[in-house]
Order: structure tokens, then sequence, then C-alpha cells
């Protein structure tokens, strides 16, 4: 197993299957069907398909939340049996903790592993910095705009010193704006800190601007139709001819994918 | 505008001597009876040299006592409760049994456990204000949203760091509200309890009854004052309390 060296797999998802029983009705919902999938070692990965397909159920298997019905994940040439702080998710809702405030946030798994309250405030406000945060240390959530709310989720996680990064649409309720300039911060973070990143989106264009490999997925069950590469040198331009030859190819594969 | 949330009691006041004085109260003491059973009361005391400051004293500190012990237990057992959902289906219908009964029905129990003393008064505290902590601690428990816990453990959280700094921070509100509702509870549950039967000389709810005894309604209704101060008092300070631990929301 070449883990760890860059490019092999980090995460290996094998003939994934997840079905859950709807409490109204008692039915069985299949939500992946035999899913395989990898994610290569340093490698910006997104995954996109339609609304309600599984992409999120599948970045929650990854990363612990949920267990598989049958098949396998695995992380780093292990079963995943849970979550744990070396698989980072950053989550759509935030969900920081809205009775801490930012810089305590960034604490909060820094303290979980033991490290002194001194030494976890200068890490984090290291973290806050990173995500261009400083001089917000103190404010609470209820004070952070969308973005900068995200900002803190990510810098959380960063500290976490996961060794690979699950989000799920995480840019999805910021506005147009405030999203570019989330992806375009993202990219740079993943340049500089080399992190795997496995990106959940339902828009394209996003997957196509910063992911080096996009996944499509089928509609629910879901199931992995193709995956692009997208070797365009970073930082993309989002009106360059290749980005949007490259972006129509992929709707259209998918739009295919869809009417059948 | 602040000062119009005095004009009610004042015009209470004025209304109350003004029936007085026209003679219809009959032997309903008016307000400047009462300051004249207050007096009576601080300089004198009742029975003499029982004087009011120590009436007071010794039914705070049952209510301290009483109070505490319900903090205490109630909120770790609603935490659990809360989180387990297992625990809470054992737990539960003992709960919904006991709830329901008065804690002025624990009287004889309690006298025969504790005998006649802070301890029985301090008991009938507990049970006043032990289980408005508890539920609001179980609902608060379960209103963190979901999204927390998930975070919390994908960031290493156990089972530990869970319950304690991610599920008791986030049903904190709710605690406090519990804690409001409970010692105001505690409070009308140790004035009763100190009328029916634990009296052990001092008391504010044993003032009364012995004001009662000797026909001094001026001192039972300044009693009654001092009851109803002391409980508005209670309830600024955990207000206070909520405001500073409560300042993120
Ligand atoms: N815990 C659960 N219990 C029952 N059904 C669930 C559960 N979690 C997800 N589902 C169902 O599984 C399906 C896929 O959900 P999932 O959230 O993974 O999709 P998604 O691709 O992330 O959707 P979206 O684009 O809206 O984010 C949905 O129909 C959803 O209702
Ligand atoms: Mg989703």
């Amino acid at each position: 197993m070449d883990v760890g060296e860059n490019g092999g797999p980090v995460v290996e998802l094998r003939s994934l299957s997840k079905s859950f029983t709807e409490k109204k009705t008692g039915r069985e919902l299949e939500v992946l069907d035999h899913l395989d999938m990898e994610v290569r070692q340093g490698r910006f990965t997104c995954v996109v398909g339609p609304t309600g397909c599984g992409k999120t159920t599948l970045l929650r298997l990854i990363g612990g939340l949920e267990v598989p019905s049958s098949g396998e994940v695995r992380f780093e040439g292990r079963p995943v049996t849970g979550p744990g702080p070396q698989r980072g998710m950053v989550f759509q809702e935030y969900a920081l903790f809205p009775w801490r405030t930012a810089v305590r946030n960034v604490t909060f798994g820094l303290s979980l592993k033991g490290i002194p309250h001194k030494e976890a405030r200068a890490l984090a406000d290291e973290y806050l910095e990173t995500v261009g945060l400083t001089g917000h240390e103190d404010l609470y959530p209820r004070e952070l705009s969308g973005g900068m709310k995200q900002r803190v989720a990510i810098a959380r996680t960063l500290a976490a010193l996961p060794r690979i990064l699950l989000m799920d649409e995480p840019f999805a309720s910021l506005d147009a704006q405030t999203r570019n300039g989330m992806q375009e911060f993202l990219v740079d973070l993943w340049r500089r800190t080399g992190t795997s990143i496995v990106f959940v989106t339902h828009l394209v264009d996003e997957a196509v601007f910063m992911g080096q490999e996009i996944v499509g997925l089928s509609r629910r069950p879901a199931r992995v139709v193709r995956t692009f590469e997208n070797n365009l040198p970073y930082p993309r331009s989002r009106t360059g001819a290749e980005f949007t030859e490259l972006r129509a190819r992929i709707l259209e594969y998918l739009a295919v994918e869809m009417s059948e | 505008m602040r000062k119009w949330k005095y004009i009610s009691p004042l015009v209470a006041l004025g209304l109350w001597q003004l029936l007085a004085m026209v003679g219809v109260l009959g032997r309903t003491p008016s307000p400047v009876d009462v300051a004249e059973g207050f007096y009576d009361l601080i300089v004198t005391g009742l029975p003499p040299g029982y004087y009011l400051q120590w009436h007071l004293l010794a039914s705070l500190e049952r209510v301290l006592v009483g109070f505490a012990f319900a903090l205490v237990l109630a909120v770790p057992l609603g935490i659990l409760m809360g989180w387990s959902r297992g625990f809470d289906t054992v737990m539960d219908p003992l709960v919904e049994v006991v709830r329901p009964v008065p804690p002025l029905a624990w009287l004889p129990l309690a006298v025969i456990w504790f005998g006649i003393g802070i301890f029985s008064a301090a008991f009938m505290i507990f049970l006043g204000a032990f289980f408005p902590i508890l539920l609001n601690t179980i609902t608060g428990v379960k209103s963190v949203d979901p999204h927390l816990v998930e975070a919390a453990r994908t960031l290493g959280a156990r089972r530990r760091a869970i319950l304690l700094r991610v599920l008791t921070p986030g049903a904190m509100p709710s605690i406090i509200t519990g804690v409001r509702i409970g010692i105001g509870i505690g409070w009308m549950t140790l004035v009763a309890a100190e009328m029916t039967g634990v009296k052990s000389g001092y008391g504010l709810g044993y003032l009364i009854l012995t004001a009662r005894d000797i026909a001094r309604y001026d001192i039972v209704v300044a009693g009654m004052v001092v009851i109803g101060v002391v409980g508005f008092l209670m309830d600024r300070l955990v207000k206070y309390a909520e405001k500073r631990l409560l300042g993120w929301m």
C-alpha cells in the first residue's frame, strides 16, 4: 500500500452501499448503490451530482458519521469505524459552537488534545490568521457573517491537523460574490497546506474552478458515472476558453446521465 | 418610561390605605399598620427576641441548601436523560410518577427521615426545585443541534467531552429557565412547609403562623411583603446570572 505517498489513494470506497429506513413509511431508501471511488493523496477532488442523490451521505460515510449498509470505506488503508480528527469535516451549516467565540471554537479541538490553554490560544490565533480573520477572534458566531463563519469552521477543522478535509457544500449558503472569494481562498489554502480535499457541490462551475478531479454521481441511488480530470493550471480563470469548454462537457455529460 | 413600572404598586398601596381609612377593610391592616408591624418585628421581634432578619436568614439558608442539592442532582441527571434515550426510557416513568406528588405531601416522611429542622425544610425546597430543573435540562439537551455533536466528534471529542463541552453549554439557556422556575417554586414551597410543621423557631412561614395565632395581622402582612420582595430579588439574581452566562445568545 502506497499510503502517504503523494498521489496514492488516501480514501478508498469499495462497492459501498447505503440505505436508510424511512421513518414514516418503513420503506428502504437506497442512497448509494455499490459505489466505487478513490481519493488520491494531496489532490483536490470535487464530487458533483444532482440534488438528493446522496452526496452528503457519501461524505458522512467517509467521515465515519454513518455506517455502510454493505461495502467498505478505507482511510489510509484501514477501515473507517467512526469519526476522528484525522478526517476533518466542514459542514454546510457551519456547526460552530454558538457559546464560544471564534478563537474558542478553534481551540475546542486543541484543548481536547490536552494542549494547555495559552498554547492553544496562540495556535488558534495562527489558524485564524491563516483564514484571514485576525481581529475577529473574540466575536461570537452570531456576530459573524456567513463567509466569516465558514472561515472559522475551516480554521477549527484545520487546527485538528486533519490529513483530509471533507467539505459538504460549505459555500452553498453564501452569496455568489462571497462564494467566489471563498473558492479562491480555499484553493490558495490547499496549495499552501497540501491537504487532500474532498469537496461536495452541486455547482459544476465551483467544481471546475477548484477541482483536479471531478467525480460525477448519478441520480439516487448514486454511483460514480464518470471522473473528469481537470489539469488547468492554478490560479484558474473563470472565463477562459478551456474552463468554459470543460464545464460545458461536464454539464452535457451529466444532463445525458440525468435524462436516462 | 422606566419610572412607570413603579406606578402599579404605588397606586395599589394608595388605594389600600384609602380603603382602610374609609373603614371598609375591617380587621385587614392598612399599609401604615404594616409599616408599624415591620418596626415591631425589627425592634422587638416575634416572639420577642426573634427578629425579622433572623427569620429571613433561616428561610434563606433552607432555600440555599435545598436548592443547591436540587441543582447538583437535577442538572447531571437531566443531561444524562437528554443524551441517552435508553436511560431516559428507564427513568422517565419514575420521574413522571414522583413529579405530581406535591412537596408538602412528603412532609411526614421528611420529618421521620430528617427530623424537624433545616433538613426537612430543605428537602421541601429540593422537591420543589428539582423537577423544573430536571425537565428543562432534558429539553435543553434534546434541543442541541445534532450537527454540533457531530462536529465535536469529528474534532476528536469522546463521550465525556460531548457531555461536558457540547451538551451542557448547549442546554444552558434551558437549564437557566429551569433554575428560575425551580427557585421560585422552591421559595413558595419553603414558606408553606414552614407554616405546616417544620418549625424550629425561625422562618418566615413560621413567623406568619405565630402572628396569626396572636391576631397580629399587620405582622402577617409584613411577612407576606418580605416573602414577595425576596422572591422578586432572587429572580433578579438569576436573571443577572443569565445575562452573564448567556452573553453569546
Ligand atoms: N438519516 C437519514 N434517514 C433517512 N433518510 C435519509 C437520511 N439521510 C439522508 N437520507 C435521504 O437520503 C437521500 C440522499 O440524501 P443526501 O443528503 O445524501 O443527498 P445530497 O446529494 O447531499 O442532497 P443535497 O443536494 O440536497 O444536499 C435523500 O433522499 C435523503 O432524504
Ligand atoms: Mg447534501
